[in-house]
């Protein structure tokens, strides 16, 4: 790391949130340990405890796989067992990294890691090319609606830096992945282990004309990833001061979840539809004039309106509508299987309700995409297209348009567990 | 960068503050984790931003081992007076006292396992039902599969293999009576972010964290203060050194390092300059590979 570190650059970077997808052998492991140590992200008392873990493992190499390491479990077993999330910063920007397991019982991590990502790795074998795994990440990545998917074709260095061992993949890709609505797919042709196309070009593969896949991490344009359009904002809790100087201050805290709130806006509140405008943002640092995502502030309005959590402020021209009966791709996460008729918390923003799950349309196999009729048995990690009805109408928008107000997640009363996370469709 | 987009500490800040006003709305009884640290100084920070103009609706939770550096106390009791908050205090000595505990002994005797029996104590006895801190995930490995609202059983275990999904920004705080919740509404953030929050916010910090000339002993490592509560050893030869800590724990653990670095600006270049973890000082974390999530499963901060 350079001695004179710039700080007012370091105040001005962008974030960009990324998750991982690979089988087991793909070098996943290897593919973060690099980027890791070859950004200079790796303390030396890290290196040290690594070095030493590889020598004791009789290797001849330090195992870059070794710095993702977690658990006590997962040292033993060799596996990944949870998401796990890892940090670095480039001069030009912070990442963060949701590690996810590729093995098949995983949908589900695989699934959290990806709900809060602007973009995917996708790791393939050059060897092996498209595989089925590959598939189901692409598949889960397209379906979380992540923006922008990296192609990480690894292993090149046992294919010798093979341009056409490239091409096949980079063809039996883009193939498959027509059948799916992903926005923005690279491809970066790499060897993890020895570092070619990760940070630094090396001298293997002079055919590749695209970046490092660093140098596309720093540069891929991520700011437009949120809804400008659609004003949301749920409410999460109503500030109330009691004091003499705020006698009369009514605040409703929240965050910008779409769309772009101004001073002075006219706004409803639902499921009341109240009406109202915006007299002023306010932060502890002073008012601002307009608020955008993802935003945490607190809205004073006009007019004094019953308005509690759970509650959506937006404009009056482009309201959600309220829906009981709630189309929904539903990724179940727990080893119960839902329970026929059970009614299930739902949240969605920061509102709750109870729901059932009245209708289950079709299972997906998310191996082959194709739609699997007539299995209404949901299982852990399966994926299913179903109808929930929830006992009060939410405000939801489509996942497709919105990723904040599109989602929700079933929480099982008898276990407080996370059962279910779904996207309205 | 277009206008509407927020720099990387804007997003983590807007984050941390829907998290804080989340745990405010989902759990009756909530409290911050408060050790005199920079982290912990930087989520009350957050959770005074998140309720402004109102105060924060929280109390803020010592545990105290009783070996602790003078300067943290007195900047904790100013903290406390100026944010109009609550302190409530757990102290080990008292579990010591109480017999719910045994004080380790020996050359490297420390209160640090100690404090889970009484941080635990302390929950029980208040009903706090989810206890904010501010561990972040960069810290350690066991720290990076931690989750933001992190379950904890009815003797507050984690329990790392059966951790609730955490999907896009919906927390599940649902829990039994008896169970209770750790917070973290910093786990995003890295060491050099909280150091350039706190620059760029003016948060005042204790002095402890500046370099200044300080009674030391070598040890381990690192420059270990010399205080009433470390044994000196015959060939342990005290010196004035000038030290900061780049950490702030129990007195006895908290090694520091030798620096220059007297203003927040050189903290943050000697940071980034950095080729050591910043709790590569800190002897809890040295007994074993696997200390840090032995004691997060047994409850532990």
């Amino acid at each position: 790391m350079e001695n004179n570190f710039d700080t007012q650059g370091y105040l001005d970077m962008e974030l960009l949130r990324f998750t991982t997808a690979g089988s087991v052998d793909d070098g996943k492991s290897t593919l973060i340990g690099r980027l890791l140590y070859d950004s200079k992200s790796i303390f030396e008392d890290q290196v040290q405890q690594v070095e030493q873990s590889s020598k004791k493992k009789g290797l001849e190499h330090v195992d870059l796989s070794l710095f993702t390491d977690g658990l006590k479990d997962e040292r033993e077993q060799g596996i990944t067992i949870d998401v796990a999330y890892r940090y670095f910063a480039t001069p030009k920007r912070k990442f963060i990294i949701a590690d996810t397991p590729g093995h098949v019982q995983y949908t589900r991590n695989m699934v959290t890691g990806a709900s809060t990502a602007n973009l995917a790795l996708i790791l393939v074998d050059a060897r092996n090319g498209v595989i089925e795994q590959t598939k189901r990440h692409t598949f889960i990545a397209s379906l979380l609606q992540i923006p922008h998917i990296f192609v990480c074709i690894n292993k090149m260095d046992l294919v010798d830096y093979s341009q056409l061992a490239y091409d096949k993949v980079v063809k039996e890709y883009t193939d498959f992945a027509a059948k799916l609505s992903v926005k923005d797919v690279r491809f970066v042709p790499m060897s993890a282990l020895h570092g070619d196309n990760v940070v630094s070009r090396g001298d293997k593969m002079s055919w590749y004309e695209g970046g490092t896949l660093l140098h596309n991490l720093e540069t891929v344009h991520i700011s437009s990833d949120h809804n400008l359009r659609d004003c949301r904002f749920p409410v999460q809790t109503v500030i109330r001061p009691h004091s003499d100087q705020y006698h009369d201050f009514r605040g409703y805290a929240g965050r910008v979840a779409g769309g772009i709130f101004k001073k002075g806006d006219s706004v409803v509140a639902l499921p009341s539809g109240l009406e109202s405008r915006i007299d002023a943002i306010h932060t502890m640092t002073g008012e601002l004039e307009e608020a955008f995502p993802p935003q945490s502030v607190t809205i004073t309005l006009e007019h004094d309106i019953d308005i509690s959590r759970g509650d959506v402020l937006v404009r009056s021209e482009n309201r959600p509508e309220g829906q009981q009966d709630l189309d929904v791709m539903l990724c179940w996460l727990n080893a119960k299987p839902p329970r026929p008729r059970a009614k299930y918390v739902i949240k969605h923003t920061t509102a709750e309700a109870r729901a059932m799950i009245t209708d289950i349309q079709y299972k997906m196999d998310i191996n082959t995409l194709h739609r699997i009729q007539g299995d209404k048995a949901i299982k852990m990690n399966d994926i299913a297209r179903v109808k929930l009805r929830s006992t009060k109408p939410l405000f939801a928008d489509y996942y497709t348009v919105n990723r904040v107000t599109g989602s929700i997640i079933l929480v099982d009363e008898a276990t407080n567990e996370t059962v279910a996370a779904g996207m309205v469709r | 960068m277009s206008d509407y987009s927020l720099t990387h500490l804007e997003e983590l800040e807007a984050e941390a503050i829907y998290i804080i006003r989340e745990v405010f709305a989902q759990f009756d009884n909530p409290a911050i984790l408060f050790s005199g640290g920079k982290d912990s100084i930087v989520v009350a920070h957050l959770a005074r931003k998140a309720f402004w103009p109102a105060k924060i609706p929280f109390p803020l939770v010592h545990i105290d081992t009783g070996h602790n550096f003078p300067e943290t106390m007195e900047f904790r009791d100013n903290l406390i007076k100026e944010m109009g908050a609550n302190l409530i205090v757990g102290s080990v000595q008292q579990s010591i006292d109480e017999g719910a505990v045994i004080e380790e002994t020996g050359m490297n005797a420390s209160r640090n396992a100690l404090q889970t029996t009484t941080l635990l104590d302390t929950i029980e006895f208040n009903n706090f039902d989810a206890c904010m801190g501010g561990a972040r995930r960069d810290e350690e490995k066991a720290r990076a599969k931690e989750r933001f609202f992190s379950h904890r059983d009815d003797f507050g275990q984690w329990d790392p293999k059966n951790q609730r999904p955490e999907l896009w920004n919906l927390f599940n705080g649902k829990k039994r009576m008896g169970e209770h919740f750790r917070v973290f509404p910093i786990s995003n953030w890295t060491e050099m972010d909280v150091w350039q929050y706190i620059l760029q916010e003016n948060i005042a910090i204790p002095e402890l964290y500046f370099a200044k000339e300080r009674n030391v002993i070598w040890r381990n490592g690192s420059w270990l203060p010399v205080s009433e509560f470390i044994t000196l050893k015959d060939t342990d030869e005290p010196q004035i050194k000038m030290v900061r800590f780049r950490t702030l724990g129990d007195i006895t653990i908290t090694g520091g390092q030798e620096s220059d670095a007297n203003t927040l600006e050189k903290i943050i270049q000697e940071v980034a300059s950095s080729r050591q973890t910043e709790r590569g000082n800190r002897e809890d974390d040295k007994r074993s590979e696997s200390s840090m999530e032995d004691r997060k499963r047994q409850g532990y901060f």
